[in-house]
């Protein structure tokens, strides 16, 4: 009782450093998507390099695949498309593109320069499907499933420890 | 009657004719201000992502401009205030909204600031009747002065 004095506001304050601390640790720029467990929003949209081509939702029914959110505008997206060239040569499941809020030629040009890393690029010139996966900051990398759940978002470039630490393991357990 | 008619006139000449002359220039950004009101009033209670402490409406970030542009078409399309902030929410998250439900992962961010104001006047309470309980020798005599 006579400790107490002293015990309750040093607990008091090692409480509140702790909260700060993992405060420290959080990234505000991270908002968890809603999407995770539900199924990918319906879209229909035109292959960025044969517009003639349309590519909906429930054409990629059926396997795991991953959806990359990249624009020719978008820097980060120079820094993690290196990476990405690399990691589609590894063949683990297929990568399709939404080339979010560009024009065609410059995301046509883009992707002549640094390579090709996609199965196919989707045009979303005026960001709506964007907008239906929730995607405020580009590059956006999600998974979805065979039955077409999302499973994975990852906001911002993916890091060869993303790959290895989650995006591999997921796919593995995926395939089954 | 000329009275109010020259008036009339007066008032025309000093508030009408400077709006006369800058008409044609600033025009309105659409010609249904009930709608644009409702626009800014749904887009005031969402946050913009890319600017966390903005909401859409103060944004200029391009995401902002097409959210607002998302909420303008629904709203023409008679979709309700709720209904659009269920749009929103199930693409972004609780976290678009300015004024979060309140549930069990919210509840924290609603009662905290509450609980911490109670916790407080429930310590000074007991220490105050504490205190009032003691002997007055517990105390430290008064200055000598103030009895002298």
């Amino acid at each position: 009782m006579k400790y107490l004095k002293f015990l309750l506001p040093m607990g008091i304050f090692v409480v509140l450093v702790l909260f700060l601390g993992a405060g420290l640790r959080l990234d505000p720029k991270e908002v968890p998507s809603p999407l995770i467990g539900k199924p990918a929003p319906a879209f229909a949209l035109a292959r960025l390099d044969d517009p003639t081509q349309t590519i909906r939702r429930d054409d990629l029914l059926g396997q795991v695949w991953m959806l990359n959110v990249w624009a020719s505008w978008c820097v980060a997206c120079r820094e993690e498309h290196p990476l990405l060239v690399e990691f589609a040569k590894s063949k683990t499941l297929p990568i399709y593109g939404l080339n979010y809020k560009d024009k065609a030629a410059a995301g046509q040009k883009w992707l002549a320069d640094f390579g090709n890393p996609y199965t196919a690029s989707l045009s979303d010139s005026d960001g709506r499907v964007g907008i239906d996966f929730g995607v405020y900051g580009v590059p956006e990398t999600f998974i979805m499933d065979r039955q077409g759940v999302v499973r994975f978002k990852h906001i911002g470039p993916i890091t060869p420890e993303v790959i290895r630490t989650k995006i591999e393991p997921l796919v593995r357990q995926l395939h089954g | 009657m000329a009275k109010e008619m020259l008036q009339a006139l007066l008032l025309w000449a000093v508030l009408g004719s400077p709006l006369a002359a800058w008409a044609g220039e600033a025009l309105p950004a659409s010609d249904n201000p009930v709608l644009d009101a409702r626009v800014m009033a749904l887009a005031s209670e969402l946050r913009c992502l890319v600017c966390q402490n903005q909401t859409i409406a103060d944004s200029h970030a391009e995401l902002a401009v097409d959210l607002r542009r998302q909420v303008r078409e629904m709203l023409l399309a008679g979709k309700s205030e709720q209904e659009i902030t269920d749009y929103m929410t199930a693409r972004y998250g609780d976290f678009v909204l300015y004024r979060p439900p309140f549930k069990a992962i919210t509840a924290l961010l609603w009662i905290g600031p509450a609980a911490m104001v109670l916790i407080g006047l429930g310590a000074l309470f007991v220490v105050l009747r504490r205190r009032s309980r003691m002997d007055a020798n517990a105390f430290e005599p008064e200055e000598p002065e103030s009895t002298a």
